[in-house]
């Protein structure tokens, strides 16, 4: 564990990065990261907090003409055993509205190649597997796209540091191949204590801004930074999309057997908790 | 490119501040730290004990031609669906009961037939399911029942249909019927086993010429309402029963499966000649299917072999003989919210000769190999409110196709309206899809659910 301290300090600063050290054993100071450590630890917090971990989503989503249509689901998430930033599982049980209740949805993710995904009608018991798609594609008819759910992989970009304030590293992407991203460039607000994405600008090759995604809550559940409330605003189609999580669990030992088509047909109560 | 960074930073949001973070969490709900409340998760059914859900759902269909033995309306029906759903979550035990009344003045038929599912009240399922093992689901009662790799196109499921209504435009989950049945499934790293009882026979409900005209072939005619076909149905508990058996696992990408089956033809496929009825004969099925992602999309193999058991060697004109079914498939998407999916499917029913030596003359003879293509495309607009859909099936074999064109939209949370077409071709009266051309019909529906 190294400690470089830069003069002049305050003691503020100094309990920061104690704290920072502690939370996150085998860090350098703040100042001394590199971009893609940060995209690392922020990649992370984002979308591996713990070893599997359970929410229950509530996501608004507002058309350009303030109609809302409320979407609830529980998704239960593990990761494979293993390096952070490694596989995952996820499988989603839909509450509401009625047209997609008890529908389940189960994503095996892949680093480095097309997800495994599976969609279960219960009307019809048919277990039906999905063809990879774009995805970019809308995630449940929101403004959050497939990726934004599942997380993008990090070499897709390149990163850049561009700037470092009192509270954030603010770092710039580029898509390598541009056709996997339908904007030109992306900034990313990254909480320097947390390592939280707290809010991330889609431009397109002008530079105007796109899309925009918000945080607009946090707390700590089991000691993991968790985001309880998000936005997601399209400013190219007016419309906007809220996400609220709740219920949030962590390291509650979801088993690998979960995510496979017994657990699809018969929804695993004991690991969505309260329904 | 620069953007100025300043105007742009975003405020911490709440439950970040630059406060130390050993300072112990901030419960969610007190402090000002989270300005909005945690959010209660609300279902329809919270207040009770148990969780409600339902629609209504009326919607109404007309034959385009005019048909000389059955009326203009296919279709003309207000249902309420309820649904009680229970979990118990120590034992590991769910109850459901799905059940429907129906107010059907096309038909006009009230009287209660649980078991054929016609008349006022449709119970589409009431059971129970649970886990006595660790490693063994047991399911307990009226249930629907899906397995196998097709799309529309059913091998290796032999669980009952409700042809009629997907016929005439009731909604696609009314394509099954509910068996009243035992399902075990046992879980092991090597093989799943999934074990499916029936005590008594459930059949398909097959076209009902109340409403569908189809192809009668005592009478070499297509036929309507005045003549029903009687028929005799195996219904005695346990010795008319059904086993279905499927053993599955995944092998790194590829879902492997393989079938049995032991019951009777789901649909007619008989005769009794002294009273004319149509039977139900003995079959057995065997079948294997593979499943993979393969390129984009998901390719499936399907195959099974039908073994009518009453007539082993195909010349008793007065039961269906032995068959082949095998189908490849292939879905994919095309470009965002278009996706497109494609099988080929074929019939070779053996005996071929025996079958052709029990024909009367001058009837229509059915050909050794019946080869049908379908596909369907699927294109999600709007925000994924508006699905419009198109499934082909075409035979070039009997020269005959059924298109179902659909288009949906989700209004909002509760409100759902569909529209609609089953439309029906054939150079022949006789054929598969070819039999149904005077009820090609047009529907449409609204939903309200909760």
């Amino acid at each position: 564990m190294e400690r470089r301290i830069r003069t002049p300090i305050t003691r503020g600063v100094v309990a920061v990065a104690v704290a920072a050290m502690l939370l996150f054993p085998g860090a350098a100071a703040a100042e001394d990261l590199d971009v893609d450590e940060i995209v690392q630890r922020a990649n992370k917090v984002a979308y591996y907090q713990g070893d599997d971990g359970r929410a229950v989503v509530k996501m608004t989503i507002f058309d350009s003409k303030g109609g809302e249509r409320v979407r609830k689901l529980t998704m239960l998430r593990r990761d494979d055993p293993g390096q952070d930033g490694a596989d995952q599982k996820f499988y989603v049980y839909f509450h509401e509205p009625a047209d997609i209740a008890k529908m389940v949805f189960v994503v095996h993710k892949k680093t480095g190649g097309s997800d495994d995904r599976w969609l279960y009608l219960p009307n019809l018991d048919l277990v039906k597997r999905i063809a990879a798609s774009d995805k970019r594609t809308s995630f449940a008819g929101s403004d959050f796209v497939y990726e934004d759910v599942s997380g993008r992989e990090l070499d897709e970009d390149k990163h850049e540091l561009v700037k470092t304030t009192k509270d954030y590293y603010v770092l710039e992407h580029t898509p390598k191949d541009p056709s996997t991203l339908e904007y030109a460039s992306y900034k990313m607000w990254v909480h320097r204590d947390t390592f939280l994405p707290t809010k991330v600008v889609y431009y397109d090759a002008k530079g105007n801004k796109k899309r925009v995604m918000t945080v607009d809550s946090v707390t700590k559940v089991q000691g993991f930074t968790t985001i309880e409330k998000t936005t997601m605003e399209n400013l190219a189609t007016g419309t906007k999309t809220v996400v609220e999580y709740s219920d949030v669990e962590y390291d509650i030992g979801i088993p690998d057997k979960v995510f496979t088509e017994r657990y699809l047909r018969r929804a695993p109560v004991k690991y969505l908790g309260a329904k | 490119m620069a953007q100025d960074d300043d105007e742009e930073e975003p405020a911490l949001p709440s439950g970040l501040g630059d406060q130390d973070d050993d300072e112990p969490p901030v419960p969610a709900g007190l402090g000002e730290t989270t300005s909005d409340e945690p959010v209660v998760v609300e279902s329809a059914g919270r207040s009770l004990p148990f969780e409600l859900r339902g629609f209504a759902d009326i919607r109404g269909g007309m034959r385009v031609r005019s048909d000389p033995d059955l009326e203009r309306p296919t279709l003309g029906e207000a249902r309420l669906q309820l649904e009680v759903e229970r979990s118990w979550t120590p034992l590991s035990l769910t109850a459901r009961v799905a059940g429907d009344l129906l107010f059907d003045p096309v038909v006009g038929d009230y009287e209660l037939h649980l078991e054929t599912g016609s008349g006022a009240v449709d119970l589409r399922e009431a059971n129970v399911v649970a886990s006595p093992l660790e490693a063994l689901d047991v399911k307990v009662g009226r249930q629907i029942l899906t397995w196998g790799t097709g799309d529309l196109v059913f091998i290796n499921d032999l669980f009952p249909k409700d042809w009629t209504a997907f016929l005439v435009g009731r909604d696609i989950e009314y394509l099954k019927a509910p068996s009243d049945a035992v399902k075990l499934s046992g879980f092991h790293e090597l093989v799943n086993l999934d074990f499916a009882y029936t005590p008594v026979f459930d059949a398909d409900r097959f076209p009902d010429r109340r409403r569908l005209s189809s192809w009668d072939p005592t009478q070499g005619r297509i036929a309507g309402a005045d003549d029903q076909v009687p028929t005799v149905r195996p219904d005695r508990w346990f010795r008319d029963s059904e086993w279905a058996v499927r053993a599955h696992r995944r092998l790194g990408l590829f879902e492997l499966a393989a079938y049995g089956y032991w019951g009777f033809w789901k649909s007619p496929a008989g005769a009794d000649p002294g009273s004319g009825s149509a039977t139900f004969p003995a079959l057995s099925v065997y079948g294997a299917s593979i499943r993979a992602p393969l390129g984009r999309g998901i390719a499936n193999v399907e195959a099974g072999y039908c073994d009518s058991r009453d007539d082993r060697t195909g010349d008793d004109p007065l039961v269906r003989n032995d068959e082949v079914r095998a189908l490849v498939g292939y879905e994919r998407e095309l470009r965002p919210n278009v996706t497109l999916g494609a099988q080929y499917y074929v019939e070779w029913m053996l005996d071929y000769e025996g079958y052709r030596a029990g024909i009367p003359a001058g009837s229509p003879t059915a050909d050794e190999v019946r080869h049908v293509l379908t596909t369907r495309l699927t294109w999600l607009s709007r925000s994924q409110t508006v699905m419009s859909s198109l499934f082909v099936f075409v035979s070039p074999s009997d020269g005959d196709a059924y298109l179902i064109p659909q288009v949906t939209y989700q209004v909002d949370d509760h409100w759902r309206l569909q529209a609609g077409a089953n439309v029906f071709l054939g150079r022949e009266d006789h054929t598969f899809f070819g039999q149904f051309e005077n009820n090609t019909n047009v529907y449409a529906a609204a939903r309200y659910a909760w």
